[in-house]
């Protein structure tokens, strides 16, 4: 079937879209965007690719009267044995890579006490694995670089103390092996990992396969069905750094414009707010850019501004919009400045003031900085769209809302779950279309 | 699956057509007349470039030192980084003028100008235009330096709208009774208003080519950028060369260039040599950064931008309207011409002005480029922006950079915009075409 692909590659997390000839979504992926946008579209559009197949295995699965909860609870067995594959697989060539580091100079001395240690640290990972992907287990984060790092270093010095080897030397053969790791994307067929996944699935969870609907047969139908990549459109910052050719790019504000106008039609302004930029974006009813603004020289306010945040606190980016919403009394905090901001927190906590309600300061901040940025644009007209990795805050959402019924009235406001995928669907509506014309 | 890969890119020479080589020979001719000056005791006259009374400083055989063109040429040069932080470090704020900053912090490193010597110090300064309060300021600095004699011509806002006859008399009077007699008396020359007459005939005549090249840009495809190219055209006029042979030679040379590039077709020459396909035609409102200045105007090209108009080429005075220098009625048109200047007129006037532009010209759209550290465009630049807008049913956008300050000039972040802003313009093209 043909396919069109829409990639936004944006500073902290590049983001893919995959749509069918009817506009409808079949797949989206998001990978942290590294410091290499190759690779990230790479991996961005093969897990689009993948969830793509989960839609294609629900549209096959569900036909004829199927029992949908049934179905669900299958997919959802299989999806996280698909994971669990493609984690161990990306761990074995992690391993090979840090048992390659030891060839160098550098750990030449303590290469065989370091291959032992090595060796033990990859095997508890592997062990604990199944369950890091177990049913209703949570991770902090679905990357990769993520969920290994932490536990490694969490093994890493157990088997350190054990092993008689440093624990630095094993975080720093970790540290120069997980960029190498990361900057390729997974090895091994997709399709290969499917049925690796689908096998273990009939192994431990037998009962979600109902014999008579044959599903084995209808996933290795729907396996076969080739995605074809018809036209691709990139968007977003990553886009300078990676040139795709002209006709292949376009830029994120149309982007992020038509995505908005797909999801919510009766969108007239967008406010997206990503990682270095804050756009306030006017559409007309066809989703085409009337007029826009976004910040100039400094992105103070941006949601890197939150990662900073959350680092000064020693917390998860997404703790700090739940522990925010716990605030009644927000601190009045007047810098976007990202360093200063930092400084004021430190000052304020000093002086006893509450983590909450200097965090709800500080998302308040935010906010006030990206309403002066959309009047700039031309101010709210309704519907209202908010869009971008911050929209899935919601202490960043509830002054928002405080903000624009202060400013310009009862609005519709729209906050799709999906807003971070935004521009990569604009991007690929711009691809269908490209075609299509 | 698509290959991601970077495509292989290469930076060529500079490509000049042969008017900016003449130009180029000019400026250093300047610059030597005025390095040379002490030595051969001419006097010298600082003075800024709106509403400069060239063919007036003439008359008193000074050599004319314009601050502001210094500062241009220390950030093309790249210079005026440190120039802007010398000037910092003497407790000038982050938020002054810059070409004032890279003014001072040159003079504080030893006022050495493009041609590597030293620059003279001024005998008298003169404010001829008063629109913008920070030339004021800037003076009142210079004087405190030089301790010479400053002359403040002022000029009266047009705030509603009009150039009425009480402002030119105003001015005349103060031609009359205080800018004459203090040249008269630092030079040492009488005022001769004949000698007057004849700069101004010549001026005239130099003008006249100038708005021909300005409005070649009406031609499609336009053979000339009227804002990176306009420029250029703009130099010798603002600067010292209005009322002089040097002048009226090089306009004729320029037109001629012109109107050869508009018998082959061509669009304007780039530093990469003529420009490709025309796609996107442009009025630009406000001054250009100079530290990226080839960087910047390169986005432009590789996309099919062209400037058709520009607010900037009238920052000197308004030719738009008819105003020539008029050696009939001398002091008047003097008068006339600093009234003129474009920061000189209202609002209602500078929407009025770029709309016609976008309809003269047949513009895709209106770009603003907000300068940081200038007060006197940056004022009113959304609000005219949005009435463009509805007039012309237009698309416009807003980009932000700065003078010669390079810290301000943030290229990935303006490239974003502007490539959003041409591809704003193409959508809207395409959706009136399916419209129809």
């Amino acid at each position: 079937m043909r396919t069109f692909i829409g990639i936004d590659l944006g500073s902290t997390t590049t983001k893919a879209v995959l749509l069918d000839e009817n506009q409808d979504v079949i797949g989206r992926g998001i990978t942290n965007s590294r410091s290499n946008y190759g690779t990230a579209a790479r991996v961005a559009s093969e897990e689009a690719r993948i969830d793509g197949r989960f839609t294609l295995f629900r549209r096959a699965l569900s036909t004829g009267g199927a029992d949908t909860e049934r179905v669900q609870a299958f997919l959802g067995a299989l999806e996280r044995n698909f994971r669990l594959v493609q984690f161990l697989g990306q761990l074995d060539d992690l391993e090979e890579t840090c048992l390659g580091q030891l060839q160098t100079e550098r750990f030449a001395k303590v290469a065989g006490k370091m291959g032992e240690a090595l060796n033990e640290v990859f095997k508890r990972l592997r062990a604990e694995a199944p369950a890091l992907y177990a049913p209703g287990a949570t991770r902090k984060s679905d990357f990769f670089r993520d969920i290994a790092g932490s536990r490694f270093h969490v093994h890493a010095e157990a088997v350190a103390g054990e092993a008689n080897v440093s624990h630095e030397i094993l975080l720093n053969a970790y540290d120069k092996s997980i960029i190498e790791v990361e900057n390729r994307p997974p090895a091994g067929g997709m399709s290969e990992k499917f049925r690796r996944a689908m096998a273990r699935v009939l192994e431990i969870d037998p009962h979600l396969i109902d014999g008579s609907n044959n599903v084995p047969g209808t996933i290795e139908a729907a396996l076969d069905l080739e995605l074809e990549e018809t036209y691709l459109v990139g968007t977003g910052y990553g886009r300078v750094t990676l040139p795709f050719s002209k006709e292949h790019i376009r830029s994120e504000i149309l982007c992020h414009g038509l995505g908005a106008h797909m999801m919510y039609p009766k969108t007239r302004t967008v406010l997206d707010i990503g990682g270095q930029d804050t756009k306030g974006i006017q559409i007309d009813p066809n989703g085409i850019v009337e007029n826009f603004q976004m910040n100039d020289r400094c992105a103070a306010g941006c949601g890197r501004y939150l990662g900073y945040i959350a680092d000064e606190m020693n917390m998860g980016l997404h703790e700090l919009g739940p522990l925010a919403m716990k605030s009644n009394r927000p601190a009045r905090i007047n810098s976007t400045c990202t360093v200063f901001a930092g400084a004021e927190l430190r000052d304020r906590l000093s002086l006893g003031e509450k983590r909450e309600d200097i965090l709800a300061g500080l998302h308040r901040a935010i906010i006030l900085r990206a309403i002066s940025i959309i009047s700039r644009s031309g101010g709210v007209t309704d519907e209202f769209t908010f869009t971008g990795g911050v929209a899935k805050n919601e202490a960043a959402v509830r002054e928002l809302r405080k903000l624009i019924v202060e400013n310009y009235g009862n609005v519709t406001i729209n906050i799709d779950p999906d807003s971070i995928y935004t521009g990569a669907l604009g991007a690929a509506e711009f691809a269908r279309r490209s075609v299509a014309s | 699956m698509t290959v991601f890969t970077r495509p292989k890119t290469k930076t060529p020479d500079i490509i000049k057509d042969a008017s900016m080589s003449k130009q180029k020979e000019m400026m250093n001719r300047h610059y030597e007349r005025l390095s040379d000056a002490p030595e051969r005791g001419e006097k010298v006259a600082a003075t800024f470039v709106p509403g400069n009374l060239n063919e007036l400083l003439m008359c008193f055989d000074f050599a004319n030192n314009l601050p502001e063109v210094n500062a241009i040429q220390s950030g093309l040069r790249k210079q005026s980084g440190g120039y802007v932080m010398e000037a910092e470090k003497s407790g000038h704020s982050e938020d002054v003028c810059t070409y004032v900053k890279s003014d001072i912090g040159m003079m504080a490193k030893g006022n050495i100008g493009p041609n590597g010597r030293k620059l003279p110090d001024p005998d008298v300064l003169l404010l001829s235009y008063t629109g913008c309060f920070t030339f004021m300021k800037w003076f009142e600095l210079l004087r405190q330096q030089y301790k010479c004699e400053t002359i403040m011509f002022h000029t009266p806002y047009m705030a509603d709208g009009k150039m009425t006859k009480d402002m030119i008399q105003y001015m005349v009077k103060q031609l009359k009774q205080d800018v004459i007699p203090k040249l008269e008396k630092v030079s040492g020359v009488k005022f001769d208003i004949d000698r007057l007459r004849e700069y101004m005939r010549k001026s005239a005549q130099a003008e006249d080519d100038l708005v021909w090249v300005l409005q070649s840009a009406k031609t499609k495809p336009s053979p000339i950028d009227a804002y990176f190219g306009g420029i250029y055209y703009i130099g010798p006029i603002f600067g010292a060369f209005r009322g002089t042979d040097d002048a009226i030679d090089y306009y004729r040379f320029l037109r001629q260039e012109v109107e050869e590039r508009i018998a082959q077709g061509k669009g304007p020459v780039t530093p990469d040599g003529d420009m490709g396909k025309e796609r996107y035609r442009l009025v630009v409102e406000g001054p250009p950064n100079y530290t990226h200045f080839r960087q910047f105007w390169k986005m432009f090209y590789d996309e099919g931008a062209v400037v058709v108009a520009s607010s900037y080429t009238k920052v000197g005075g308004t030719y738009d309207f008819g105003f020539r220098h008029d050696p009939e009625n001398p002091l008047e048109s003097l008068a006339e011409y600093c009234l003129n200047v474009y920061t000189n007129r209202n609002l209602p006037m500078r929407v009025d002005m770029l709309e016609n532009y976008m309809d003269e010209y047949q513009a895709d759209g209106l770009l603003i480029n907000s300068i940081k550290s200038c007060n006197s465009f940056s004022a009113g630049q959304l609000l005219i922006m949005r009435e463009v807008e509805k007039r012309t049913g237009k698309p416009a956008a807003f980009i932000e950079t700065d003078l010669v300050d390079p810290r301000y000039f943030s290229g990935a972040n303006i490239k974003n915009r502007l490539e959003s802003y041409f591809q704003m313009i193409e959508q809207k093209r395409a959706g009136v075409r399916s419209a129809a």
